[in-house]
């Protein structure tokens, strides 16, 4: 009997969340379209803009040089790289980005090198800014290969190996399997997605069926049947994190496909995102299932603590004002989840939703902490039955139901 | 059968303190009877109302409907009850027989009985008409029609109406009139709230009349005007509240 009572609240709420245009466009739409706008929309204007700075030959003041024919000639030959003659006011040439760079060499500097003096080569750029950072790259490379053809032929000329100046190599390599190595670059945000669209899945349909239901006046109708409050309650509370659940389903599988896709036909061009749908579809079912799973405990906490906030409000309006805040409470321990060096401690695996985010990079990187699955599980189980307790509490209180 | 016993609600205001919005009102009402509770507003009727609905708990005193206690037994006294009032909206984005039968459902109704009910309740108010058109693409007439036939799904033997014909139309509010005559004549308790005087007058067997939460007087419209020598209700009234309006204004 108590079952079959929440399954009707759940069934007339399913019924009417389908044919109310916000709440579709907020549980479906939204996520359907957000991925593949996202990521074409940026994917391709990252490409279209790289593609132009790479396209663009920046061109190099040289300053002095007239004794040192031979450097000179070298910088002419570099390629992609246009080397200027001096002109006045070079400084603000640079900072206008009329030149990218310019290059000072000493005077008598090849002379010099000769009589093994050692002179300064300046290098004059725009820090930061990517143009000038690729031709300071071309002339620093140059320089430097040149200064390693003047050792190699000093210790030819005395007769010494080359390992005089390198007695041995230092060398890294990766012993990560690939999808770790990528997975703690994108496990993050995966994380972060899931988390924040719970949120937004469940946020309308939490206002419109308490507060919504207060403005339009048939809460009172509703209250006058034999149903009990715990399970209207409850009926009510199934369709919001059904909502949030869908919502982050959707969400993940259209960020899947467009990432695919997007890999699909750039693959040549755009390394970068390539491997971030390779990494995508070599996320097997078991990791999706388990990222999933520790959803679960999260949407319920949102879905519960939402439906409170929104019970207060007596009319949409003011169940938006009491929930945009909360958004930004949820936002904060998600994205510091991100944050490079931020790892699970035994602390932080007690903080509700930042230690999911935390688990979600992990799981995601193919790392099961067994240990700590169990205590970021447990913690978020009791904080999910915690908020729904309160709403099921909130939802017998006449001050609540009934403000003025 | 009604039977209220010293039925009270407090509330706490911040700015006024402590309000008796119901202060120890009992009465009863009798199968086959009207009974018609009677005020300004704000004197306590739509309270009074809904304790007796259970949408409401009264902090003291109780109420017996159908031999149920409205504080021990809530969901029992609902099954019992049919309530209408101006507030009781419908659920916009459901059809009218959805909605209707969602209502069934609550009520414990198994499909095969509810089909049946809804059928013939549809057929008796004539709603076969618009049964598939969405609540919110009514009438305010046909959206009063579905609303009663919330309230009669579950054939209950008591209905509660908390002044039903509010802000209505003349045609509407007669639809309301006349079904809560055919309420009585097939034997239901009814219970209805007004501040309407030619309504209470034609309507109830029993009149109550109601002021800061306290029921002043209590009895039939005959009884009444012999007690205090006035033919018209509204005489009856304001004789019967002006002393306590005084009180209230001397506080």
């Amino acid at each position: 009997m108590s079952l079959r009572n929440v399954g009707i609240v759940y069934r007339k709420e399913l019924t009417e969340a389908v044919r109310d245009r916000r709440t579709l466009i907020s549980t479906i739409l939204v996520p359907l379209l957000l991925f593949p706008v996202l990521s074409v929309g940026f994917g391709s204007l990252a490409v279209a803009l790289v593609g132009k700075a790479k396209e663009e030959t920046p061109k190099v003041m040289l300053r002095g040089g007239e004794d040192s024919p031979a450097v000179v000639e070298g910088l002419k030959k570099l390629d992609k790289i246009e080397i200027v003659p001096e002109t006045p006011g070079w400084k603000d040439q640079i900072i206008n980005k009329e030149i990218r760079a310019a290059v000072e060499i000493p005077a008598g500097f090849q002379a010099d090198v000769a009589q093994q003096k050692s002179d300064t080569v300046k290098i004059f750029n725009y820090q930061g800014e990517m143009k000038s950072e690729f031709a300071t790259d071309k002339i620093e490379s140059y320089m430097k290969e040149y200064r390693d053809k003047v050792v190699k032929e000093r210790l030819a000329a005395k007769n010494l190996a080359e390992t005089v100046l390198k007695p041995f190599e230092v060398n890294r390599e990766n012993v990560a399997p690939p999808e770790k190595v990528s997975g703690a670059a994108f496990g993050g945000i995966i994380g972060y997605m899931v988390i924040l669209l719970c949120m937004t899945g469940a946020m309308y349909p939490a206002m419109d069926l308490t507060a919504g239901e207060k403005e339009r006046g048939t809460m009172e109708t509703i209250l006058s049947s034999p149903i009990s409050r715990m399970h209207l309650v409850l009926g009510k509370f199934f369709l919001i994190l059904t909502a949030a659940l869908g919502t982050a389903a959707l969400s993940v599988l259209s960020m899947g496909v467009s990432f695919s896709v997007l890999g699909h036909y750039t693959s040549q061009s755009a390394g970068g995102r390539a491997a971030a749908a390779e990494f995508l579809l070599k996320l097997g079912p078991k990791t999706v299932i388990s990222v999933f799973l520790m959803a679960l405990p999260v949407a319920v906490l949102f879905s519960a603590t939402l439906m409170t906030i929104a019970l207060f409000a007596k009319t949409y309006k003011e169940a938006q004002s009491y929930l945009t805040p909360m958004t930004f409470l949820v936002i904060f321990p998600a994205i510091a989840a991100m944050l490079p060096g931020v790892e699970l401690t035994p602390k932080l695996s007690l903080i509700p939703i930042l230690n999911v985010s935390l688990l979600c990079k992990e799981l995601v990187a193919g790392t099961y902490h067994w240990n700590y699955i169990a205590v970021i599980f447990a913690s978020t189980c009791v904080y999910a039955a915690a908020a729904l307790f309160i709403a099921i509490k909130m939802f017998q209180r006449e001050s609540v139901l009934f403000r003025s | 059968m009604i039977e209220a016993r010293g039925l009270s609600k407090r509330f706490l205001d911040k700015k006024r303190g402590e309000i008796r919005a119901v202060d120890n009102v009992s009465f009863t009402c009798q199968p086959g009877k009207i009974y018609g509770l009677l005020g300004a507003n704000g004197a306590g009727k739509t309270t009074t109302l809904r304790m007796l609905a259970t949408i409401l708990e009264p902090t003291d005193g109780t109420a017996v409907v159908c031999g149920h206690d409205i504080v021990e037994q809530p969901e029992k006294v609902r099954a019992n009850v049919g309530f209408l009032s101006t507030a009781t909206a419908l659920y916009r984005r459901l059809t009218a027989q959805e909605f209707v039968e969602y209502f069934g459902r609550l009520n414990g109704l198994d499909e095969a009985t509810l089909k049946k009910r809804v059928d013939a309740i549809f057929i008796r108010l004539d709603m076969n008409g618009f049964r598939d058109r969405r609540c919110d693409k009514l009438s305010t007439g046909m959206q009063q029609k579905t609303s009663i036939a919330r309230t009669l799904v579950h054939d209950p033997p008591v209905m509660i109406f908390d002044e039903p014909t509010g802000g209505l139309d003349v045609m509407t509010a007669r639809t309301i009139t006349a079904f809560i005559r055919e309420c009585r004549n097939s034997g239901k308790t009814v219970i209805f709230s007004s501040h309407i005087m030619s309504e209470v007058e034609k309507l109830c067997d029993t009149i109550g009349i109601i002021q800061s939460g306290k029921l002043l007087v209590e009895g039939t419209l005959a009884q009444l005007r012999d007690k205090y020598a006035e033919h018209d209700l509204e005489e009856i009234f304001v004789k019967v509240v002006t002393p306590h309006f005084a009180a209230e204004e001397a506080n």
